[in-house]
Parts: structure tokens; C-alpha cells; sequence
């Protein structure tokens, strides 16, 4: 590893620009003669339309249109799609009601657009929004899963009778009833996936510029994921065909999952351009974020685990109850399903599994992919199983993963995935070293000696990652494949310029990314810069979501990087009269080995360009792309143990010590590797301390602000304490595993455990407020 | 609309307004200074806070009127020429900054912190102080440890002036 490749600790690249207020933001850029939008919404959480009156609005000083829900239907504006088909158990597909980007006749969830108004100024348009007169008749409205699919339950779309979207299963249902038949022991637990607002910090805004010349959109998005927004956009909302359509999605504000989808503003934005003649821009304020960025979790579980007598787990069934809200968002068929499902493994050896996923419609905001999508869900209800398991069995919790855990791969879970390696005994060794759990029961007597409850919570969680293989998803149902592309450009200076498909807000890969270049060729990374986020520039990708980033888009770099080395090595020999075998690629220089000669890379650059003097036959140039589509998920896992006390007279939780032991296999940069764990550590222990998006029985949301809602804060979480035990992926040929979201798949069981471990009662539901906790403990 | 004066970043303004105009709108579509950000509605995430008479303010929740003759500081205008604020540095030494939204109020919150609390700072007080920044990305653990290192930066070139 030289000082900037792979391996080393980089300070990022692109931090210069944000410590010094330079970021580039889309509510930040302004566009000659941009117009403001403001959306009027729907404040029922169900109703029909009646009719819209925009008289008044249209009077208003400033005001340039009012369009409405039936026009955008009228100019055959696609309805929002979902992206991955789910059969249920009957053979049936999965069903699903039309999501107009605004309502023309129902609306179904609180925040629902019916109508934009387009103004002079973003205060004008708030203003004449205010002045549209909406009519609607109030319908009744349910928010719970529970009560959405009992009979006579409010019905959502007439598509989807029951309110039901699918009942999906996997697994052998027939082995899993055998293995509980013959169990020793069999472990019950209900648990509640608590429904969370990803709430990146900038909210989600859109500018949209139609060239009526050439009949050409331009789309700045907050967007994770560009290029398959213009795809969508293309091929289903028909707003413009793909060459007619660049979309750029500049510095992002966080993502999360909440900006990997196509939402109706960004789609209303783009076709009020075309009929105001000018540039529109609309930035959501934090409600509209919270009333309309896809929702997570949500899902309510029953599940029971069988052991035998040597407390082996032999069986394990599941039955959940995922909340999708009002309408299908555009990956959220699949995150219940395959993003779930296929982790109800865990890191252990269970040889048969069972699980039924019935998908549900409420009047509430879309829930989708946020970070993790599904495996924390997974994760979640496997190690609070382990943990009510240990309980009722009287063993050592850490001791009992121990006795399942998977010690050989590939492993071939019953639920469809193949673990290609891991070591979960040395995660686990890491962790209990670094908490020194031995030393847990003398500390925990000290803490009631002092009059506090102390607890300690282990978590070993497992991940699918590097999403994903195509042909594998495209069997599954997912509608696009999951490779990446990258193009790799070396100047005729010998400067380098990668373009890639991934999307880095927040990521560093304008860092990460560079390492790999630095690793290679041994050029400094101020050599090299990372074009990313434009159509226009890049051809195309798949985006950034599901830590794919590295394992996926910085492969297909170094796909693209052989191909450029294997090009310049030939002309290198060339130039040198040397075999095209001799050549080594060091510290910038094509060198002969074993001997003194050699050849910078601008100079075989300029030779490439020049075209002067290239082997026979060679084309001019140097720059080469590929694309890369993985042959596996990677799988990411490792141990997180908590230690915290409760304050019995008040219930509040404070933590003591929190360690993780991950193994994400090779990592480029150390640094922001700890920096995406800190941050996945801090949105698991939200999840399982503060927060809560809350609905009323009519589907009124309760938590649609900062005050309402509990984001976590400096002073709510600890420092942490990481380690690393790494297992290289063999699935790519970087060993790389991924480690965007496993702080957020694996730290809310091991906080829960904690503190059910301190208070002595294993039923808890998340978020544990210090209320919940002062009730828990002092239920009769 | 009203004429507001002010001085940004050392240099006299003088803006015309609607009189509701917030000062973080002042500052971002009249001035252009796009560095001060916009995270919530409530006063809450503090990604807008700039330096009023070298005072942290939530520039979203005053009018720009309520700034009339006041000194503001805001991100853009903490460093001298190309050398950074200790606490920049710091953010960046330390890996404060993921997707850099709510960076700026962090960076503008933890001088005035360093500032109030002279730089006895451990990280419980840093902690406890940060508590109307909101950060979604780092976790806090290297934001904390940003500040505490620039507080030693800060009290080493505050000696050396």
C-alpha cells in the first residue's frame, strides 16, 4: 500500500468544498428565469377530490400557473411504478393501486399532492398555495396493519381487496413443521419493526429546465441514483425519451434510501417546465419530508424458533405484516421479500426456515428501502430470538450464537442465499475482548450496588451486500439489473478522470475512489478526479444504495483500470523495445523490469494521443470502460455488543460502552469505513431509543417535525469502540464486502438485549423511551 | 420591503427585503452565500447557524431586519485566504464530515462553543452543547473529536497571536 492507496487513511478529497461552505446543493443553483413551486396537499389521510379552485391563487401578485392532479393525468403523465414484481403463494402477482404524481380524484396518505402552484419567488408560491381552495369528502382512514386487513377495514385501492398487496412466502414449509414437531424447546416472540423517517439533512429538491428549441429537459435531483431516474422518467412517466433527458444530481445532502426513488415532485417539476416555458425549482421543507420521503421499517412480526437438546437450532418459522403506506414506492415490494426474507438465516446453521410476508396498504406515507433495507428488519428479529432463546434456556447468550454459528463456506441457507466466507467466532472473540464481557457480572453488581440497573446486549449480525447480480435479482422479479459501469479517461498530460455510476453523498468516493487509481499506478490522487452524477457525462449506472459502492462500482473501475493498463503496457513496450511481459507499472512509470528503463505514464499518454508512433494496428487514445455485474452478494457481518445501566426511577438509558467487530473484508480507507459505521451505530440506536414515526387511528401523522420526532443527538449516543476481523470476499476480485449499513442493521438488537438484560423483562418494544422503560419495569 | 445594512463576512451590505425575509434567505438568495443551509422548519437541526457579533444564531429563525447593523459571520468567511479555520482543519483532519449538509452549522456552533468555554472542553460538555446541530450521517464520534482537537488548535494560534 503506498501513503494514498488502498489501505490508507486519505483525508477525503472532497471535504474542502463543504468546510468551506463551496458544496454545490440543488437548492443552492439558480437558473435564469426559475420559477418556485409549491405543492398543495392533502391534510386528510383519505378523501375524494370534490374539486380544486384556483381562482383566487391565480389573482395572487406573482403567480404564473396552478396545475392540478387531472391535468398532469390529462397529458398522460405516467403513473409511479414499483420496480420488482412479487408473486404471492397462490401464483397470483402482486396488486397494486395507480400512484398519479398528483392526485386527480383520491387522495390516500396525509402530504398527498393535488395541485402545484408555480410563482415568481418560493414566499409567492407558498403564499397563493394557501389561497387554492381544495373540496374534499372525507373517507374513513386506517393506519395499523392489523386493522387495514381485518374485514371492513377502509379499502385503499379497489385494485388490492383486503388492502392486501401480497402473501408471499419462502422456504420449506413442510421441514420447518417437521423440525418443530420433534423440537426439545421452542422460543415465541412478537416483535414490532418501528416505522422511521430517514430524514437526510438536506431535503429532497428538484430543478427542472425544458429547451423548447430542442425539446430537452435538464433535471438537478437529489438523487442517489441519476441514471435510473432518468430511466424511469423515460421509459415509464414519459416525460422525454432518455437523449432528451439529462439528469444531474450534484452534491447530495445524505440519502439513506429515501433519495434512491423517482418521487412525484421531481416528475411534476419537469412537465410544469415544459408548460410555464421556464425553469422551476422546488425545495421541500423538513415536513414535506416528513410527509412524503418513503418511510422505513414497519414491519410486525410473530416468529418461533425450535432447538433440540443440545441447544441446535432446528427450525425457525416467521409470519410478518409489512406496512407499504398508501402507495407501492419504487423498491418497496422487494424489501419485506428478498431483502428480508433471505436473511431470517442469520450467521446461523438452521436447517429449515419458513417465512410469510403479507404486504399491507394503510393511509400512510410510502414506506421503502432506508438503510438496510429489510436485513434490519432480519437482523432485528433473529438476534432478539437468540436473546429470548439464551433467556428461556438458561444459557450464556454469547455462548448459545456460539453453538449455531456457521463455521463452514459456502453455507447455503434455506432461504435462497450462499455465503461465500466469514468467521464469526473471531467477530465475536473481538467483541467480547473489547467489551471484556468476562468481566460483565462484576460491573453489573457494582452498577445495583449504586442503585442503577446495568445490562449488556449481543448482536451478530449478517448482511447481503454488493447488490447485486443480475440475472439472480432479474429471476426474482427486480426489474433492472444491478451491475455498475465505469469508464476510465487518462489525458493526453497523463492526468486520469474516472467515470463511474455510483453516486458518493456522503460517501467520500471522491477520496475512496482515487485510492484504487493510487494503488495501481502509483500517481498521487490530486492526479486523479471522479466525474460522477450526470447523464450527460457518465453513460450509465446503477447508483449508490445497498453498500454497493465499492464492492460493485470500484470494481468495475478496476475493470476498466486493466484494460487501460494492458493498452498503455503494450505502447510502453513499444516506445521501450521491450516484451509487452517485461512491463511493471510503478510510482507512475511503465518500467522494464530488471532493468533502468522506463517510460512515464504522461509521456505513454501523449504517445497514445499523438498516435505518432503506436504499435501497428493500435487505435489512438487511452480510455477504456467496462461493466462489472457481481456473481454474488458479499456478506458483510460481525458482533456489536452494548453495555448500558437504566435508571430504574426514571427508565432513561444511558450507554457505558459500545463495541463493534466487523468484518467488511478488504477496506480502502480505514477512516471512512469507521465513519460510515459511527453513522449506520447512531440510525440503529435511534431506532431503537428515540424514534418513531407515529400515526393517529385516521392516519394523521403525529411526528412530522424535528420536534415531534426524536433524531438522535450528540448528547443521546457514546463513542465507539471498532475492531476489524476480515475475511477477503472471493466473490470480487478487490475482496471487498461493503460497510454503508451495517451499524444500522446490527446495533438496535444488541441495544433492546441490553437493556431487557438490565431490567430483567425480555418484552420491550422499540423505541425504548425512558417512559416505555419506567412502565416495562415496574408492570405488575 | 425594507433596506437592511449589514456587514457579511467584513464587507457592508446594504439589501432591499420583503420585511419577512429570514436572514438565512438574505444571506443564501440575495447574497448568494450558499453556504448556510436549511434543514428543518423548527429551529432544531442548526444546519443555518452563522455568527452574529461573534454570537452563534439560527439564521432561520430571525429576520434579516433583526440583523440590521449587526456583523455576520458566516462559513465562507472563517477562513484567511487559503488557510482554513483551526476548526475546518480540524472537521477534516478528523473525518467530522460525511455528506457535508449540516457541516457549516456544526463548523459555526462548535467555534462559538470553543469560544464560550475557553477551551476547557471534554467531550460530555462537547456533547451536551452540539445538542441544536443535527447530524444524520456521522454519528457524532468525529464531530466530537473535531471539536475537542480545534479547541487545542484554537488555544495554541490564539497563543500565538
Amino acid at each position: 500500500m503506498g501513503v494514498e492507496g488502498i489501505g490508507a487513511r486519505v483525508v477525503r478529497k472532497e471535504d474542502k468544498r463543504f468546510i468551506t461552505g463551496k458544496g454545490r446543493y440543488v437548492d443552492d443553483i439558480k437558473l435564469t428565469g426559475m420559477t418556485h413551486a409549491h405543492f398543495v396537499r392533502s391534510p386528510h389521510a383519505h378523501a375524494k377530490v370534490k374539486g380544486i379552485d384556483s381562482s383566487a391563487a391565480l389573482k395572487m401578485p406573482g403567480v404564473v400557473a396552478v396545475l392540478t392532479g387531472q391535468q398532469i393525468v390529462d397529458d398522460k403523465v405516467g403513473n409511479l411504478i414499483c420496480g420488482w414484481a412479487i408473486t404471492s403463494k397462490d401464483g397470483s402477482p402482486m396488486k397494486m393501486g395507480a400512484w398519479p404524481a398528483m392526485a386527480p380524484e383520491t387522495v390516500r396518505f396525509v402530504g398527498q399532492a393535488v395541485a402545484v402552484v408555480i410563482a415568481e419567488s418560493k414566499n409567492l408560491a407558498r403564499d397563493a398555495a394557501e389561497a387554492v381552495v381544495v373540496n374534499y369528502e372525507e373517507l374513513p382512514a386506517v393506519a395499523d396493519v392489523h386493522a387495514a386487513i381485518k374485514s371492513g377495514a377502509p379499502q385503499l385501492h379497489p385494485e388490492a381487496p383486503g388492502n392486501q398487496v401480497y402473501d408471499w412466502v419462502i422456504g420449506d414449509e413442510g421441514a420447518t413443521d417437521a423440525a418443530f414437531a420433534k423440537a426439545a424447546n421452542v422460543v415465541k416472540l412478537d416483535v414490532t419493526n418501528n416505522r422511521l423517517a430517514p430524514n437526510a439533512m438536506e431535503p429532497r429538491a428538484a430543478i427542472a429546465d425544458y429547451d423548447a428549441a430542442e425539446e430537452h429537459f435538464t433535471l438537478y435531483t437529489t438523487s442517489q441514483n441519476p441514471h435510473v431516474a432518468r430511466l424511469v422518467l423515460s421509459a415509464f412517466y414519459n416525460i422525454a425519451p432518455e437523449h432528451k433527458l439529462r439528469v444531474i444530481a450534484p452534491d447530495v445532502g445524505g440519502g439513506f434510501g429515501s433519495k434512491i426513488f423517482i418521487y412525484p415532485e421531481e416528475m411534476v417539476a419537469l412537465w410544469a417546465s415544459k408548460k410555464v416555458g421556464r425553469p422551476v425549482k422546488w425545495t421541500g421543507d423538513r415536513t414535506e419530508a416528513f410527509l412524503t420521503d418513503a418511510h422505513g421499517r414497519d414491519h410486525v412480526t410473530h416468529a418461533e424458533m425450535a432447538f433440540d437438546a443440545n441447544n441446535k437450532i432446528t427450525g425457525l418459522k416467521v409470519k410478518t405484516y409489512a406496512n407499504f403506506g398508501a402507495y407501492m414506492s419504487l423498491f418497496s415490494s422487494s424489501v419485506p421479500t428478498y431483502l428480508y426474507a433471505t436473511l431470517l438465516s442469520g450467521q446461523y446453521n438452521i436447517p429449515a426456515i419458513h417465512a410469510e410476508v403479507v404486504g399491507v396498504y394503510t393511509n400512510t406515507t410510502p414506506v421503502d428501502a432506508y438503510r438496510g433495507a429489510g436485513r434490519p428488519e432480519a437482523s432485528y428479529l433473529i438476534e432478539r430470538l437468540m436473546e429470548t432463546a439464551a433467556r428461556q434456556l438458561k444459557v450464556d447468550p454469547a455462548q448459545l450464537r456460539r453453538t449455531n454459528f456457521i463455521t463452514q463456506f459456502p453455507h447455503q441457507t434455506p432461504v435462497i442465499m450462499a455465503y461465500d466466507t466469514g468467521d464469526f467466532n473471531a467477530s465475536l472473540d473481538a467483541a467480547m475482548k473489547a467489551i471484556d464481557y468476562a468481566g460483565f457480572a462484576g460491573r453489573k453488581a457494582k452498577a445495583k450496588a449504586d442503585g442503577k440497573l446495568r445490562g449488556i446486549g449481543v448482536s451478530c449480525y449478517i448482511e447481503a451486500c454488493g447488490i447485486a447480480p443480475s440475472k439472480a435479482v432479474g429471476s426474482l422479479g427486480a426489474g433492472v439489473g444491478l451491475w455498475e459501469s465505469a469508464e476510465v479517461r487518462v489525458n493526453p498530460v497523463g492526468t486520469i478522470e474516472i467515470l463511474t455510476g455510483s453516486h458518493s453523498h456522503g460517501q467520500g468516493h471522491e477520496t475512496t475512489f482515487c485510492q484504487l487509481v493510487a494503488e495501481r499506478l502509483g500517481v498521487p490522487i490530486s492526479q486523479v478526479s471522479i466525474v460522477h452524477g450526470d447523464t450527460d457525462k457518465v453513460q450509465f449506472g446503477m447508483g449508490t444504495y445497498g453498500s454497493r459502492s465499492a464492492a460493485v462500482g470500484l470494481t468495475a473501475i478496476l475493470k476498466a483500470m486493466e484494460k487501460m493498463e494492458s493498452k498503455a503496457k503494450k505502447i510502453a513496450a513499444h516506445a521501450l523495445e521491450a516484451s509487452e511481459a517485461d512491463i511493471v507499472i510503478e510510482n507512475g512509470e511503465f518500467k522494464v523490469t530488471g532493468t533502468d528503463k522506463a517510460i512515464a505514464l504522461p509521456m505513454v499518454a501523449l504517445a497514445a494521443y499523438t498516435a505518432h508512433n503506436l504499435p501497428d494496428g493500435m487505435e489512438p487514445g487511452l480510455k477504456e470502460s467496462a461493466f462489472y455485474d457481481p456473481t454474488n452478494f458479499t456478506f458483510p457481518a460481525g458482533t456489536y455488543i452494548c453495555e448500558l445501566e437504566v435508571d430504574p426511577g426514571t427508565g432513561k438509558t444511558s450507554f457505558v460502552n459500545f463495541v463493534a467487530a466487523d468484518d467488511f473484508g478488504r477496506l480502502i480507507n480505514p477512516m471512512i469505513v469507521e465513519g460510515q459505521v459511527h453513522g449506520g451505530l447512531v440510525q440503529g440506536i435511534g431506532q431503537a431509543l428515540l424514534e418513531h414515526a407515529i400515526y393517529d387511528a385516521n392516519g394523521q401523522p403525529v411526528t412530522a417535525s424535528f420536534m415531534d420526532y426524536a433524531m438522535p443527538r450528540a448528547d443521546d449516543v457514546p463513542s465507539f469502540n471498532l475492531s476489524h476481523t476480515t475475511t477477503l470476499c472471493p466473490g470480487n476480485p478487490l475482496g471487498i464486502k461493503g460497510c454503508g449499513e451495517a451499524g444500522a442493521i446490527g446495533a438496535s438488537a444488541a441495544v433492546i438485549n441490553a437493556i431487557t438484560d438490565a431490567i430483567g423483562k425480555n418484552n420491550l418494544e422499540m423505541p425504548a423511551t425512558p417512559d416505555r422503560v419506567w412502565r416495562t419495569i415496574h408492570a405488575a | 420591503m425594507s433596506t437592511v445594512k449589514l456587514t457579511v463576512n467584513g464587507k457592508a451590505v446594504a439589501v432591499e427585503v420583503e420585511d419577512r425575509t429570514l436572514l438565512v434567505q438574505l444571506l443564501r438568495e440575495h447574497l448568494n452565500l450558499t453556504g448556510t443551509h436549511v434543514g428543518c422548519d423548527t429551529s432544531q437541526c442548526g444546519a443555518c447557524v452563522v455568527h452574529m457579533d461573534g454570537r452563534a444564531v439560527k439564521s432561520c429563525t430571525m429576520l434579516a431586519g433583526q440583523a440590521d447593523g449587526a456583523s455576520i459571520t458566516t462559513i465562507e468567511g472563517i477562513a484567511k485566504g487559503d488557510e482554513l479555520h483551526p476548526m475546518q482543519a480540524a472537521f477534516r483532519d478528523n473525518h467530522g464530515l460525511q455528506c457535508g449538509y449540516c457541516t457549516p452549522g456544526m463548523i459555526m456552533s462548535a467555534i462559538d462553543i470553543v469560544h464560550r468555554h475557553g477551551g476547557q472542553l471534554d467531550e460530555t460538555t462537547v456533547r451536551a452543547e452540539l445538542e441544536g446541530n443535527i447530524c444524520r450521517c456521522t454519528g457524532y464520534h468525529n464531530i466530537v473529536k473535531a471539536v475537542l482537537d480545534a479547541a487545542g488548535r484554537m488555544k495554541v494560534s490564539q497563543a500565538a497571536e
